[in-house]
């Protein structure tokens, strides 16, 4: 899946930062995430999770991360900072409004859904979420990352998906060639 | 024994107990983390005895603070439906209704069900754990018929 170095974070694992303040639903969406494979942060705020980013406006606390982040779950109601507020304050920064931003919910609320969904939510899941949830969003980011992949290799002729598709071919070769020589034997 | 602690789980989904939300927990358990679920619903009996103690404090106070009432019982509810926690659930949704249209009475009285199906949910669990550690890893990750 790792097109040439054209990310700056590991293709193969999602690191997922879980925005949530109660404790029961950390630890949850914790474990459906990590059995999807994916590397967690939880926080408990939304003011947490912008200090996590460096985004509170305190000049010191940029280096709170040790690793990229491919994909934020937050929480729709949490005291102070509400997912809505969160996802506003991420989709504003420069730096951070391109990592897809997912809002969970007990209560399915039209209006809420849409104006989070207009807000620029990547998707918006209603609690209590399930693995098939979890693994549903996976797909949907990973395949996010391969589309921006494919769309900047298309412009730079990779050797190594030229030689994919090579090897592609000679397997096609290969396996007419053997059922040939099974016919003549 | 084992077939004890199944008796025991089919009889907390048959009664209402639990519902199927407590089944994707279990199928989250693994050998690597056996007791995913007896974690998670330790999780919650602590945090549900502090907004338990919270709504008590709140409701002592004698002016119903309706708004802070709902709040408390939105994460409580919240929690329990994320465990399977099903009667826990009922009683939250019957208080939050209360707490619209402002109904103190109904409120009191609903948190008494309330802790009540708390406490007998606690005490089936903690049961059902104890026994299912006895009984070994197999029977808890399987779903009931």
């Amino acid at each position: 899946m790792a097109l040439g170095d054209l990310s700056s974070s590991s293709t193969s694992e999602l690191h997922v930062l879980a925005v949530d303040d109660s404790i029961v639903d950390r630890k949850v969406i914790e474990r459906l995430l990590r059995i999807s494979a994916c590397k967690v942060t939880t926080v408990e705020s939304g003011t947490r999770a912008l200090q996590y980013l460096g985004l509170d406006g305190d000049k010191g606390s940029s280096g709170l991360k040790d690793l990229k982040v491919n994909l934020i779950v937050t929480d729709y109601s949490m005291p102070g900072l509400t997912g809505y507020e969160l996802l506003k304050k991420i989709k504003e920064s420069s730096a951070f409004r391109e990592i897809p931003v997912v809002i969970m919910s007990s209560e399915n609320i039209q209006p809420r859904i849409e104006q989070c969904m207009t807000e620029g939510a990547e998707d918006f899941l209603l609690k209590p979420v399930k693995l098939a949830d979890v693994k549903r969003l996976k797909e949907l980011i990973m395949r996010g990352g391969e589309a921006e992949q494919e769309k900047t290799s298309n412009l730079i002729s990779s050797p190594k998906r030229i030689l994919q598709n090579n090897i592609f071919f000679f397997f096609i070769i290969f396996f007419i060639i053997t059922i040939i020589v099974i016919f003549i034997v | 024994m084992q077939r004890q602690v199944a008796l025991i789980k089919q009889s907390l989904f048959d009664q209402g107990y639990l519902d199927e939300q407590f089944v994707e927990l279990e199928e989250l358990q693994d050998d690597a983390n056996p007791n995913f679920v007896e974690e998670v619903a330790t999780l919650y009996f602590k945090d549900s005895a502090r907004l338990i103690s919270n709504i008590e404090q709140a409701l002592e106070r004698g002016s119903f603070d309706f708004n802070r009432l709902d709040n408390y019982m939105h994460q409580f509810k919240g929690s329990s439906t994320s465990i399977g926690a099903s009667k826990v659930k009922t009683e939250c949704t019957m208080f939050r209704e209360y707490c619209r249209v402002g109904n103190a009475e109904g409120c009191l009285r609903t948190f008494k069900q309330l802790k009540k199906e708390h406490a007998t949910l606690r005490k089936k669990l903690e049961q059902y754990f104890q026994l299912a550690r006895q009984a070994g890893p197999k029977e808890t990750a399987r779903r009931p018929k």
